[in-house]
């Protein structure tokens, strides 16, 4: 039931977007090709935190792994774009196995302290080498994935298409299951016989794998790879005030959230300093008086849950 | 020489850490909510010291007061606004409340780092230190303003220890730590409790903010590492255990210290980070921390 009504909702909106080139110009689709790429992130990180219920403060951190790898890979041995893309996300996903490790033995503040630290400790390697990494400035990059708006853009939608029905349909598995019974009560999902680090480990591999493949995509579309396009703070923040704030553990929310969240900055960009004030202010409406977020609402009043 | 210098700013410092991360950790401990504006708030007081002491022109002393009660408001509309009521949502499920606590106060403060940013750009601002004038010590060329840091830092924490341990609405707050249903089936109103708390934390915030703005000077942007380290600290000395804070902030500030003076202040905050990242994965609780 809830399928055949998120497909409902899903599969027109997609077309809508697919057409979407033929009426607006150049501007916006890159706006949207960037909101795209943001949605993987934040879907990725709603799959950790909505089903595993792990709060990662350092999406970024995955992020990062995975772009710079890519980048470093073009920039000096002037590697093509898909194995660049490759290297990015297995590089990701030992990270995500990194993080996974304090993940299995810490709860709560602890772990989401230890993301935090991911993230700084990374930031600051990346500024301290900035001989080879740019440093603040960024580096730039041989090769780019077109230089067509148009290509760009369903490049980004194809993207995020396949990643979000992959996640989706993951998360709507018996995988998807377990993962929500081990984060939301690990001692009886061990009990009932699942192996909750087996499959939380999967989760953080699945996490990164997305999360540096994005970002090592969103780097050859920005042609360019700095730290604070892929590893600041910031960027994390956004990413889970978009899951959030589309609807935790709905995945397809936290793409809605990210496109919602580009989009407004976008949109108030005329209230100059202001813009990010008024859309922190928004979010925190919703969060108060809406915890379901967007798809949250939606979908509950399919009757489900 | 060397070495007493780093010792004297050291200990300025770090009591300044100690000072900001009690009022984070008192928090924790009493309402089990991390306050993620916390370093916002931190930079509302300093810039309200600042504005009302230069540029309105009412001197330092009511700079420094001015300072402190705006971050006193701050601290009782992030508890009214969003804390108490993502707490009392019957929307949220328990177990997400913490996650929505996070991201609610995470985004309260952007909005005062934006709204200041917005009022009195991001420039950084040096408040006007209510002692000017330099003193030797043992050779060592000090500024008053650093002494006056630590004193006043280490006042703050003192009254503190006393109105805890000694005052009968001190010991209703330990008592809410330990057992917050506990104390209400014994006919107190939790809910002034937490209001208590957060005007006490209100008050350390602002001294911490005004004090760190005469010492260091600050900006706006500042508003994110603030909280961090804050968070570090805690974590690091125990959630929730304020002497193993104070102890984590002196761990923190020598090790910045010795760090800038001895190797580069450019990877001042690197060897901070790994030690964490240790003491994390070694010692979960923290220094002093009880699970």
């Amino acid at each position: 039931m809830l399928r055949s009504r998120t497909f409902l909702i899903v599969v027109p909106t997609l077309l809508v977007m697919a057409l979407l080139p033929l009426g607006v110009g150049g501007y916006i689709l890159g706006l949207l090709t960037l909101a795209y790429y943001y949605a993987v992130f934040a879907m990725s990180w709603d799959l950790l935190f909505g089903f595993a219920g792990e709060v990662n403060f350092g999406p970024s951190f995955l992020i990062g792994v995975g772009a710079y790898t890519a980048a470093l890979l073009n920039h000096y041995w002037l590697w093509p774009i898909p194995p660049c893309l490759v290297a990015g996300a297995f590089a990701a996903v030992v990270a995500g196995a990194v993080l996974a490790v304090p993940a299995l033995r810490l709860t709560g503040p602890y772990f989401g302290l230890v993301t935090l630290v991911a993230v700084l400790l990374l930031q600051n390697v990346l500024v301290l080498f900035a001989g080879i990494t740019g440093g603040e400035i960024g580096l730039d990059l041989p090769d780019v994935l077109s230089i067509d708006d148009n290509t760009n853009y369903y490049y980004a939608l194809a993207f995020m298409t396949v990643s979000g029905a992959i996640l989706f349909g993951l998360s709507q598995s018996p995988v998807g299951l377990i993962l929500q019974a081990s984060g939301q009560d690990a001692i009886e999902a061990a009990a009932l016989g699942f192996n909750v680090a087996k499959h939380k480990l999967a989760a953080f591999c699945i996490s990164a794998f997305f999360s540096g493949l994005a970002g090592a995509m969103l780097i050859f579309y920005l042609g360019t790879a700095s730290v604070g396009t892929v590893v600041d703070i910031a960027v994390g923040v956004n990413v889970i005030i978009a899951a959030v704030l589309g609807g935790r553990r709905t995945i397809i929310g936290a793409a809605v959230g990210s496109i919602f969240l580009i989009g407004a900055g976008e949109i108030l960009r005329p209230l100059g300093q202001l813009s990010t004030f008024v859309v922190s202010a928004i979010a925190l409406v919703v969060i108060l008086f809406f915890p379901g977020g967007f798809m949250g609402r939606l979908l509950q009043a399919g009757g489900r849950e | 020489m060397l070495a007493l210098q780093i010792l004297i700013d050291g200990f300025a410092i770090s009591s300044l850490y100690a000072l900001g991360a009690t009022g984070f950790t008192l928090i924790f401990g009493v309402s089990g909510v991390l306050n993620l504006s916390h370093g916002a708030i931190m930079v509302v007081a300093a810039v309200i010291a600042w504005w009302v002491a230069g540029t309105f022109g009412a001197g330092p002393y009511l700079g420094a007061l001015a300072g402190v009660a705006a971050s006193l408001a701050c601290a009782f509309v992030t508890y009214s606004v969003i804390v108490r009521p993502i707490q009392n949502s019957p929307s949220i499920p328990r177990e997400e409340k913490e996650i929505f606590v996070l991201t609610g106060t995470l985004l309260w403060g952007i909005m005062l780092q934006e709204a200041v940013a917005y009022l009195f750009t991001n420039n950084p601002k040096t408040v006007r230190p209510l002692a000017q004038g330099v003193v030797m010590i043992l050779g060592v060329r000090t500024p008053l303003n650093e002494i006056l840091t630590a004193v006043l830092s280490w006042t703050a924490i003192g009254l503190l220890y006393l109105l805890v341990n000694r005052t009968r609405t001190g010991k209703s707050l330990l008592a809410a730590s330990m057992n917050p249903r506990g104390l209400t089936l014994l006919g107190f109103e939790l809910s002034n409790i937490y209001i208590l708390v957060w005007a006490i934390y209100g008050v350390l915030a602002g001294i911490a903010g005004v004090l760190l703005g005469a010492f260091l000077g600050v900006s706006s942007d500042n508003a994110g590492t603030l909280t961090a380290s804050a968070f570090s600290i805690v974590v690091l000395g125990g959630l929730g255990s304020v002497s193993g804070s104070l102890m984590a902030a002196y761990v923190v500030g020598y090790l910045e210290t010795m760090t800038a003076y001895l190797v580069s202040p450019s990877i001042r905050t690197v060897p901070v980070l790994l030690l964490l990242v240790a003491v994390v994965y070694v010692r979960p609780q923290g220094l002093l921390g009880r699970r």
